[in-house]
C-alpha cells in the first residue's frame, strides 16, 4: 500500500534521509524503527506531502499524496498529538477536519466515542493530558475511515495503560485489513506490536524484514547445554568446530544448532541435562545493527573505559 | 465553498478573533463618540471626523488577520490543514477570503456605528449621508479593512511567527508610512504611493481632509486608489502562496 522509492531529503549539508526505498503491506502492523534522529519523522512528513523530498517519491495506493482526492479518507495520520489549537475544543478540531474532506459531521462523534473522549469533547484541547491529546490525534487519524494509517511515536510518554490501549488498537486496525505504519525508537514496543519491520539508521535503510527474521538474523543464536560430562561434550563440540564458551555449570555453544548438538551428544554417549536455544532480544539485535549509525553518540562508552583504565 | 466553511469553523472556534472583532468595533465607533462629545459647540463635526477611529480599528484587524495564520504555524495546525487540503494555495486563499469578509463586516459595523454615534451626539451638525463621497467615507471603511486583512494574512504566512509578523505590521501601519515623509526631497513622493496612505485617499474625496484632519497627498483617483490598495494586497498574497507552496510545512 505504501511504496517509497529512492526517497532523499537534504537540509543544507545534512542528509536526513538518503535514498530510502521500502514498501508497507496492508493488513499488518509495520514498525518503522530507528534511533532518534534517524529520519523517521522526516520520512513520515514526506509521505504526507508536508515536506518536499529532494528526490524520490512515496506512493500511497499508487498515488502521490497530493493526487489523493479528499486525502483524509485514504490516509489518516498522527504525527504530533500537540498539533491542535489549545483554545479550540476537541470536537471543533475534528469538525473542521471533517468538513475539509466532506466527511459527515456525525462521524466526529463516532470517532470521539471510539477513543473515549466523548465526555471531554467540548473542553479546550490545550487542557488535555498527553494521553488525552494522543487519543484526540488518533480520533483525527480515524476520521475519514482511512485504509492507511501512519503513527509517529504514538506511545511516547504514555502510561502503561495507554500503551496497552494503543498497541491493541493498532493491531485491531491491521486485522480490519488496513495498512498500519508505526514509527518508534522503542524496540521492545515494536516487538510486541509489529509483525514487519522497516529499520533505518542515519536516514538509510538497514533492513526490511519480519520482526522474527530481523531478530533471528541479527542476534547471534546460541545454545545452552548442561551435562554431568561437560569436558567430554566440550571436546566433541570443539572437534566439530563449534565455538564454545564456559558459563559455570553450562556451556554456551554458538555456530551449531540444538539438533546437531543433541545428535553429537547421543553419538558420543554423553548425558544431557539441558539443551536450550537462546534467542537474542530485539534490543540486542537493534543495538548490534544500528550501533554504528546512531546520529548522536553520547561518549558514554569512552568515559566508562577511561574510568576503568584509571583504576 | 467547503474550504470557506473550514476556515470559518477554524476562525470562530477560538477566542482571539471574537476579542479582536469587539475591540476593532469599539475603537472605530467609540472614537467618534469621543470626538463628538469633546468637540467645542461652535465647530461642526464632519463625517470624516466621525471616521477617525478606523485608524486604530485597522491595526486591530491586522492583528486578527495575522494571528489567524501565525497561530496555525505556532500550534502546528497548518500541517493538519495541508494534510487535509494538499493544495496549499486553495487553503490559504480560503483563509484570506474568510478573514477579509469578517473584516468587511467588522469595518461596516464600526463605521456606521461611528457615524450613528456622531449623528446622535451632534444632531445639529448635518452628518447626513447625502452624497456618494459621504457614503464612501463611511461604507468604504469595511472595504479597506478587508484588503488590510489580506495584507496581514499574507505577511503572517510569510513570517510565520506571531510576534515578528505583528510588530512588522503595526510598526509599518502606525509609523513607517508617516516617517517616510521625513526623507529629504523624495520622502513626500514616496509617501504618495504608500498603500495605506493611498487607502486613506480612497476614503476621503479629492481635495478632502483625511480622518485625522490632514490632507491625504496621494495622487490616484478615488477608484484608482482602491484598485491600487487591493492590488498590493493581492500581489502580497500571491507571493505568500508561492512561498508557502515551496516551503516545507
Amino acid at each position: 500500500m505504501i511504496e517509497a522509492s529512492g526517497l532523499t531529503k537534504r537540509y543544507g549539508s545534512t542528509l536526513a534521509v538518503n535514498n530510502l526505498s521500502f514498501s508497507v503491506a496492508a493488513g499488518k502492523v509495520t514498525g518503522f524503527l530507528g534511533p532518534n534522529g534517524a529520519g523517521k519523522s522526516t520520512t513520515m512528513r514526506m509521505m504526507l506531502g508536508l515536506d518536499n523530498p529532494t528526490s524520490g517519491t512515496v506512493r500511497i495506493g499508487g498515488k502521490l499524496y497530493h493526487e489523493l482526492k479528499e486525502p483524509l479518507r485514504t490516509v489518516g495520520a498522527l504525527l504530533d498529538a500537540k498539533w491542535v489549537h489549545p483554545n479550540r475544543s476537541a470536537r471543533a478540531h475534528l469538525q473542521w477536519m471533517a468538513r475539509s474532506n466532506r466527511i459527515p459531521a456525525s462521524r466526529v462523534d463516532e470517532v470521539l466515542d471510539t477513543v473515549g473522549l466523548t465526555s471531554v469533547a467540548g473542553k479546550r484541547a490545550g487542557g488535555f493530558s498527553l494521553g488525552m491529546s494522543q487519543r484526540l490525534g488518533i480520533a483525527a487519524a480515524l476520521l475519514g475511515d482511512p485504509e492507511v494509517l501512519l503513527f509517529d511515536e504514538p506511545v511516547n510518554g504514555l502510561d502503561p495503560e495507554g500503551i496497552l490501549w494503543i498497541r491493541k488498537f493498532m493491531q485491531r486496525l491491521a486485522v480490519e485489513g488496513r495498512t498500519v505504519f508505526v514509527s518508534s525508537h522503542l524496540l521492545s514496543e515494536m516487538a510486541l506490536t509489529a509483525t514487519d519491520l522497516v529499520v533505518i539508521g542515519k536516514g538509510q535503510l538497514i533492513s526490511q524484514a519480519t520482526t522474527e527474521e530481523f531478530v533471528a538474523r541479527a542476534a547471534e543464536n546460541t545454545v545452552k547445554v548442561r551435562s554431568p560430562q561437560l569436558p567430554a561434550l566440550r571436546a566433541q563440540l570443539v572437534s566439530a568446530s563449534a565455538q564454545v564458551t564456559d558459563a559455570g555449570e553450562a556451556l554456551i555453544v554458538s555456530g551449531m544448532d540444538s539438533d546437531k548438538i543433541g545428535e553429537l551428544a547421543a553419538s558420543a554417549g554423553v548425558v544431557l541435562h539441558e539443551l536450550s536455544p537462546q534467542t537474542g532480544s530485539l534490543e540486542q539485535a537493534f543495538m548490534q545493527i544500528t550501533g554504528d549509525s546512531v546520529e548522536y553518540h553520547t561518549g558514554l562508552d569512552a568515559a566508562v573505559q577511561q574510568t576503568a583504565a584509571a583504576r | 465553498m467547503t474550504l470557506l466553511a473550514v476556515e470559518r469553523i477554524k476562525l470562530f472556534t477560538t477566542r482571539s478573533p471574537w476579542w479582536c472583532a469587539l475591540i476593532a468595533i469599539v475603537l472605530t465607533a467609540g472614537f467618534a463618540a469621543l470626538m463628538a462629545s469633546s468637540a467645542p459647540a461652535g465647530e461642526t463635526l464632519s463625517i470624516a471626523n466621525t471616521q477617525s477611529g478606523h485608524q486604530f480599528g485597522i491595526a486591530v484587524i491586522m492583528v486578527l488577520a495575522a494571528l489567524s495564520i501565525t497561530t496555525e504555524y505556532r500550534f502546528g495546525t497548518i500541517r493538519t490543514t495541508f494534510q487535509a487540503v494538499p493544495h496549499r494555495g486553495s487553503a490559504l486563499i480560503a483563509k484570506a477570503v474568510v478573514v477579509a469578509l469578517l473584516s468587511l463586516v467588522i469595518g461596516e459595523i464600526g463605521a456606521f456605528g461611528a457615524w450613528g454615534l456622531g449623528y446622535a451626539i451632534r444632531p445639529s451638525d448635518s452628518l447626513l449621508l447625502n452624497s456618494s463621497a459621504a457614503w464612501i467615507n463611511v461604507a468604504g471603511v469595511g472595504v479597506v479593512f478587508a484588503f488590510a486583512a489580506i495584507i496581514a494574512v499574507a505577511v503572517g504566512t510569510l513570517i510565520r511567527h506571531s510576534a515578528g509578523a505583528l510588530s512588522l505590521l503595526l510598526i509599518y501601519v502606525l509609523a513607517v508610512e508617516n516617517l517616510v515623509q521625513l526623507i529629504p526631497s523624495i520622502g513626500r513622493k514616496i509617501h504618495e504611493w504608500m498603500p495605506f496612505n493611498v487607502a486613506e485617499r480612497f476614503l476621503t474625496t479629492a481635495g478632502g481632509r483625511g480622518p485625522g484632519g490632514e490632507a491625504s497627498d496621494a495622487v490616484l483617483s478615488q477608484g484608482g486608489s482602491l484598485a491600487y490598495f487591493a492590488g498590493v494586497a493581492v500581489v502580497l498574497m500571491a507571493i505568500a502562496i508561492g512561498v508557502a507552496k515551496k516551503r516545507d510545512a
